[in-house]
């Protein structure tokens, strides 16, 4: 298990605090909360859509503050427990700090980042709906799917110099992004994300996923799924520069889906509706790549 | 255990002829241990009267559960003349707001400013203490046992149960019934109507069997379909919350600040007459300023 020092955790921690939504979920949220008689469920698709917002939401309903002792996993589950207008109040509050910038100075692609994590969180859900009923919840599932990768665009905005580093030296050695993070920064995205969203005390299956996604030192059904989803969003070039093949992928597919990667996407079929939502939502006029 | 009500309005005072009978005053409720441990439920307009009562019995330790920081629930707070004397303890329990980050102490600290009111919380007499209390937390005051729920309104609300030796009463705040945001052909209807169940299972299960279910029952049926999302409830809603928990008797409270005296009677009736013969043993009454009772 790579470890990551209490300084360095708080450093990331509270970048997080400040860290702004992407340009569409601010776009939307400030359309949204104009209007008195904004419905509830257009803005949880908002919310939903957003890794930091997300992130930020469920990092405050599962708060000491609440002392839950049953953790909540979807922002669906936030409306019934803060109330649509508190979760509204919490989206414009954050909204309010500004957009998560496209360019950055780490060079990485946000927008990218979001459509990635977007299709695989859409896949993840599938997965799970179709391979692990019972097992596991679909929506802990696409909320696994979107925060997977959460990690990255903390380096990416926290770290941007040593994280550049990382993204070179993938590019360059051909060799997978995790494995480049842990060479520079000594720690990889997985285990910071793991970290950040363990710190805020999401539920220990989030943080296992979260954590295992490249590794796989466990084997949840979630997990499974996620690094499936992850695999075949990879194959339809919505990687987030991840490169995530490991030599275990064909273990896991053949005992989870019953077949090799080919076969899941076959049985899977047109993905293009999750493709293009994700593509649809993470552009916003006046930030488009 | 005994309670009285102090004020029994929603969202605005509205004294005058119209009022007389139910009052106009904003939610308050005093609540008494077997031993004489005193518990106030929401400090709305209602605590200015109760507090004129206590200055018999000073130095008083008032123990105020808010259930909610919206205005007419914390605009008599600052008016609590207990506040003014030395001796005397308040004891400020609440909720966390996520908003603005802040604990129960912001229902004080935003009110006690220079631009809204001529005392500083720093010169106030009385030893003022804060408890922000967690979701479904158990806080024992003399006597009495007071437990936390989290309710449905659009800022956080916690109902409160209280039991003393073998009695029980439950309080909602502001609590609409929880309802689908999802249409009927949303993909998301059956996952959200099943989160709703669950919680509405546990909200029930806080209520069980209380002797005094004391319920925001702002609206009638009718009026209901026009004040959707606003987080109040109505009287069938709450009538049917009472059966389900076995609740001996239900009190409506929060009355809608329109309504006058003869109107709130005239639509208790039309709902009562609706219900005929199928309350079983519970009674259903309308709060109204002054009414006390001993459970």
């Amino acid at each position: 298990m790579q470890q990551i020092s209490a300084e360095l955790e708080k450093r990331l921690g509270s970048a997080v605090e400040k860290m702004p939504p992407f340009p569409k979920s601010v776009q939307r949220v400030l359309e949204l909360t104009r209007d008195i008689n904004c419905r509830p469920k257009d803005l949880v698709e908002v919310i939903e859509k957003d890794p930091i917002i997300t992130i930020k939401v469920l990092k405050i309903i599962n708060s000491a503050y609440y002392g839950l002792t049953n953790k909540i996993t979807s922002i669906n589950q936030t409306v019934i427990y803060l109330g649509a207008n508190t979760l509204k109040n919490l989206a414009l509050s954050f909204s309010t700090v500004g957009i998560l910038p496209n360019k950055n100075e780490a060079g990485f692609d946000i927008h990218h980042y979001l459509v990635s994590s977007l299709v695989t969180a859409g896949i993840v859900r599938l997965l799970g709906t179709l391979y692990a009923p019972g097992e596991t919840d679909p929506t802990d599932c696409y909320v696994a799917g979107l925060l997977h990768d959460f990690g990255k665009v903390v380096f990416a905005i926290c770290m941007p110099e040593e994280f550049s580093q990382a993204l070179a030296l993938s590019a360059n050695e051909h060799i997978p992004l995790h494995k480049a993070e842990k060479a520079i920064i000594g720690a990889d995205h997985t285990v910071v994300g793991a970290m950040l969203v363990k710190r805020w005390q999401f539920p220990e299956p989030l943080v296992e996923c979260i954590a295992g996604h490249h590794d796989r030192t466990q084997t949840s059904a979630m997990g499974e799924c996620l690094h499936a989803a992850d695999l075949i969003a990879e194959r339809l070039s919505y990687d987030s520069n991840g490169r995530v093949s490991t030599e275990r992928s064909a273990v896991v597919l053949a005992k989870r889906f019953g077949g090799d990667i080919d076969d899941v996407m076959v049985r899977l079929g047109d993905l293009s509706k999750i493709i293009d939502e994700a593509q649809m939502f993470s552009r916003s006029e006046g930030s488009v790549k | 255990m005994k309670f009285r009500f102090w004020g029994v309005r929603g969202s605005i005072p509205v004294p005058g002829p119209n009022t007389l009978r139910y009052g106009g005053n904003t939610t308050c409720i005093e609540v008494r241990g077997d031993d004489g441990t005193l518990i106030i439920l929401d400090g709305g307009t209602g605590i200015f009267s109760l507090a004129q009562t206590l200055l018999r019995e000073m130095p008083v330790t008032a123990n105020i559960f808010i259930t909610h920081s919206h205005w007419d629930h914390i605009h008599g707070l600052p008016f609590f003349i207990p506040l003014f004397i030395p001796g005397n303890t308040l004891r400020l329990y609440g909720a966390f707001n996520p908003v603005s980050g802040s604990g129960i102490e912001q229902v004080m600290g935003v009110q006690l400013q220079y631009s809204y009111f001529p005392v500083r919380e720093a010169e106030m007499k009385a030893a003022i203490e804060y408890e922000t209390l967690a979701i479904d937390q158990t806080v024992e005051v003399g006597d009495c046992r007071v437990t936390s729920t989290l309710l449905n309104h659009p800022v956080i609300d916690f109902g409160y149960r209280i039991e003393c030796n073998g009695k029980s009463l439950f309080f909602t705040g502001d609590h609409e019934p929880y309802y689908n945001i999802y249409d009927p052909g949303d993909e998301a209807y059956a996952e959200y109507q099943a989160l709703i169940e669950e919680k509405q299972s546990a909200v029930d299960e806080s209520m069980r069997n209380v002797d005094a279910l004391i319920v925001d029952t702002s609206y009638t049926l009718e009026e209901y379909p026009g004040k959707v999302g606003w987080g109040h409830g109505y009287f069938d809603a709450s009538i049917a919350m009472a059966l389900r928990v076995g609740a001996k008797r239900l009190y409506c409270t929060h009355h809608e600040p329109t309504r006058s005296d003869d109107d709130l009677e005239a639509v208790f009736a039309t709902v009562m007459a609706r219900h005929a013969g199928q309350l079983n043993d519970l009674e259903v009454f309308l709060a109204r300023e002054g009414l006390a009772l001993e459970l």
